[in-house]
């Protein structure tokens, strides 16, 4: 009790005296090295060495008291986590400290004392002081202080053989690091993208340094629990000792989210299940559903929502970062969704669209029929073979007036169907946009046949062509050995493949024409559905959350840290500000970006040039299904 | 303590190196580019002029001349954001990192910061650039698999490009400190480390000869004091 009444008078009467007669904190190394103390780690510091101490901005101001915090040996670096301030009972201090170490399982421990006074301080606190060292005993002891209302401070961290004999002591240099706590608290630091050969064990080992203070900071919440209004035994000064900060909506939030989650995540269960019955698996259906992206934008979305309000909370940060943006992903769709219906509904663009789409529909089957009349004729002065030419013009002719019939049977249902594809717009405007797409591709269902008939009579051709020219050559494919093989063939065989080279050499001019001319055509319905598609996965993947927190609140996505060098003046140690570098845009995107359908085009544009020169089907994108060519 | 020289850079430009001295363990070197002249901002801007004039003469067209307004502006504004470096700032400390920042000259900051832990030396490199060859100070980061193996080179002052002059005084400091903290270096491979680092800078090829010529001397007394140390 004497040694805390005795400290309470000190501080109560505010004098101080030199406690500390600093040595100049750069001075020369010992030139004797002094062995490290029996209580030190094996791996402490060796004398001339700098040691860090990361102090936070929030106590620069506080009372003096005594540094609460961690100790990192194979750093040499110090970090202080608060203070505590006199009077208090060492050994409530001490099992405090046990308290924390155990919820938080940091080895919180005292380092060492800080002194905030306004003159020079007296003998009878720094012996005081030193004899608080005597009884939380931890190596290096630092004594940090600081004058009141002026920018120098002074620190030393001093080693002690033993307390017999404090002048033997060995000094080191201290190097000042203030950081903002809360900051440091929140924020979650993302190292540099490893290399692929490497493992996940080795970057956390060698991420050391800063990545430790951050880890520190962030697992003593436990420390930081206790305010300045509690009655507590021990008064703590850190970031949030002037009261816990914590918001309304949040806690009303949280207390919400429980049954709301139970219940929709029943509710989707429901959902789920019964579009996993077996009447969808039946062929025709779940080939339709196949082919349908709207479908597969609904079972990603249905996906999503799952994951949101699942039960489970989310085991890391990371999964807590997708959920949140699963989330806001979904909530902006649905609001542009909105908007889009309300937009419609106010111009009343329903009925307009559905008055226009029959016009429309006939003014494409007309002008296919006129492109159709122009390669029949001599298109772009090339003479074409009259026979073959009428035969595949005709054979065209006929399919389109099959469409037109089909459009024209369907045109009393069509304002109906367009009115209630209009109110799945409130689903999401991706919802929307893959309906869109849907109905580009049903509407030009005609020039997808078209395609396909001039592919694969131009593939045939070509394939004919090859093998014919290998015969006029004496040669032949070897399909067991898989290469060209030299072969004799009789006189009939040669004659009449010969003829049909001929044949086939004459009509390849008709059946390029048409296969260029519709392969254009249904690479210009691709682009348009190609567009609309990368719409819809802009609008999934991009992680508006991510994006939202580096632009409002950026020390919580942080690359690194960065350090600027306080005012210096000689003869007092380097005083360092530690911030925050927060993720440039572009890693958030990378790092955050939600997994979509994945519905990219596979081939590179080499490949693709050669499927089409071949007359091979092409399938922009992969659907669901994997339908092979 | 505070002291500023001045160099050029490898087109001839005028470049200014301040070399800020806080302690022996901290040390910042700032590297100040030529400013942006009057006469190319003239020239620029008189080019996109003119062109769009040249087309409003063709097209009658005014929209085309406010276009041209607007996207010189727009085009100002964003060389002086994302392309236009004001300096270059090197800050060592000794036990905690290298931090490098680059300035725009809209004040945009953007800063790198490597751990020593990281850090395995810093070193004058040679490379070919366009039709010349040049120096270039970089820092060699560990790799985590092998001890003594290089993972990344990180070149420094990439836009201001000074000449070997400059980069010598750059360099001598950043060894002095590099130099103190392996010494002073808590881990037990404190001593092997400085060693192989000395005889990496020996062997360190044909480009750094001047290794040999500025740190023969020293070379020949801190192995006996290294090898005392590491025992």
């Amino acid at each position: 009790m004497g040694l805390v009444s005795r400290g309470a008078a000190e501080a109560g009467r505010g004098a101080a005296s030199a406690v500390d007669r600093p040595g100049p904190p750069d001075a020369v190394p010992n030139p004797t090295p002094t062995p490290p103390a029996e209580g030190a780690d094996p791996g402490s510091s060796r004398p001339g060495m700098v040691l860090k101490a990361f102090f936070p901005t929030c106590c620069a101001s506080a009372d003096s008291g005594l540094l609460v915090g961690r100790w990192v040996p194979e750093q040499s670096s110090a970090v202080v986590l608060a203070v505590v301030h006199f009077p208090f009972i060492p050994i409530q201090v001490k099992e405090l400290l046990a308290q924390v170490q155990q919820a938080s399982q940091v080895g919180v421990t005292v380092l060492g004392t800080w002194c905030h006074r306004r003159q020079e301080p007296e003998e009878s606190l720094g012996h005081f002081l030193e004899g608080l060292g005597a009884i939380f005993s931890h190596r290096p002891w630092f004594q940090l202080c600081r004058e009141r209302g002026s920018k120098s401070w002074s620190c030393k961290a001093t080693h002690w053989q033993g307390p017999a004999s404090p002048a033997a002591s060995g000094e080191d240099q201290v190097m000042l690091i203030f950081y903002d706590q809360r900051k440091v608290l929140l924020s979650q630091l993302h190292p540099p993208t490893a290399l692929p050969d490497r493992q996940a064990g080795d970057t956390t080992a060698s991420a050391g340094g800063l990545a430790a203070v951050f880890d520190t900071v962030a697992r003593s919440e436990a420390l930081f629990q206790s305010d300045r209004f509690d009655e507590g035994p021990v008064r703590l000064s850190h970031w949030q000792s002037e009261g816990m900060e914590a918001s309304i909506l949040v806690e009303l939030a949280k207390w919400a989210a429980g049954p709301v989650c139970l219940f929709l995540a029943c509710l989707l269960s429901l959902i789920s299940a019964a579009s996993a019955c077996r009447v969808f698996k039946l062929w025709p259906l779940s080939f339709i559903w196949s082919k349908l992206s709207t479908c597969e934008q609904l079972r990603h979305r249905l996906e999503q929502l799952t994951l949101i309000f699942s039960t489970r909370k989310a085991e890391s940060p990371a999964q807590l970062m997708r959920k949140a943006n699963m989330l806001v992903s979904v909530l902006l769709d649905v609001a542009l969704g909105l908007m889009l219906l309300s937009w419609l509904h106010r111009k009343d663009l329903i009925g307009q669209l559905a008055d226009a789409l029959i016009p429309v529909a006939d003014r494409v089957a007309e002008e296919l029929q006129h492109l159709l009349q122009w390669l029949m004729g001599a298109p772009a002065g090339l003479k074409m073979n009259r026979a073959l030419d009428q035969v595949l013009g005709r054979f065209f002719l006929y399919h389109i007036h099959l469409w037109i019939s089909y459009i024209h049977l369907m045109s009393p249902f069509i304002e109906r169907i367009l009115w209630h594809v209009g109110l799945s717009a409130c689903l999401g405007l991706t919802v929307a946009l893959s309906i869109l797409s849907d109905i580009i591709a049903l509407l030009t269902f005609h020039i997808y046949c078209f395609y396909v008939y001039g592919a694969r009579l131009y593939c045939l051709k070509i394939h004919g062509l090859s093998s014919l020219w290998r015969l006029f050559r004496g040669k032949k494919w070897n399909v067991l050995r898989q290469r060209v093989d030299s072969c004799s063939y009789d006189l009939d065989q040669l004659f009449i493949g010969t003829l049909l080279f001929t044949i086939l050499v004459f009509l390849l001019p008709t059946t390029a024409l048409y296969y260029l001319v519709f392969t254009l055509l249904r690479l210009l319905v691709v682009a348009v559905q190609g567009l609309i598609h990368l719409l819809v996965d802009l609008i999934n993947s991009l992680p508006l959350y991510s994006l939202g927190l580096r632009l409002c609140r950026p020390y919580r996505l942080a690359a690194g840290v960065k350090f600027r060098v306080l005012e210096h003046e000689t003869g007092r140690p380097l005083r360092l500000l530690m911030q925050i570098n927060p993720l440039p845009y572009s890693r958030v995107v990378h790092t955050y970006r939600l997994p979509t359908c994945g519905c990219h085009p596979k081939h590179s544009w080499g490949s693709l040039c050669r499927k089409l020169f071949f007359g091979e089907l092409i399938y922009p994108w992969r659907q669901r299904g994997n339908k092979q060519d | 303590m505070e002291d500023e020289q001045s160099f050029s850079d490898i087109c001839g430009g005028r470049l200014a190196l301040q070399r800020r001295f806080y302690s022996p363990s901290c040390l910042e070197f700032c590297l100040s580019c030529p400013r942006i002249t009057l006469r190319s901002l003239t020239a620029v801007t008189c080019t996109v002029w003119l062109a769009a004039y040249g087309l409003f003469t063709l097209c009658e067209n005014t929209m085309i001349l406010s276009a041209a307004i607007f996207i010189t502006l727009l085009g100002l504004l964003g060389y002086l954001h994302f392309v236009k470096i004001d300096h270059e700032t090197l800050l060592i400390i000794d036990s905690l990192g290298i931090q490098m920042t680059s300035s725009y000259a809209s004040g945009k900051e953007s800063t790198t910061f490597i751990e020593m832990g990281q850090v395995n030396d810093v070193v004058i490199n040679e490379a070919i650039y366009m039709q010349k060859v040049i120096y270039y100070l970089c820092i060699l980061l560990k790799d985590p698999v092998e001890p003594h193996g290089i993972s990344q080179v990180v070149p420094l002052f990439q836009s201001a490009k000074p000449r070997l002059d400059c980069l010598i005084e750059v360099y001598r400091s950043c060894q002095d400190i590099l130099a103190h903290q392996k010494a002073t270096s808590t881990s037990p491979e404190g001593g092997d480390k400085i060693i192989s680092a000395s005889n990496r800078r020996s062997h360190s090829g044909m480009g750094a000869y001047w290794h040999r010529q500025e740190d023969k001397s020293e070379q020949d007394h801190d192995p006996a004091s290294r090898i005392g140390h590491s025992v």
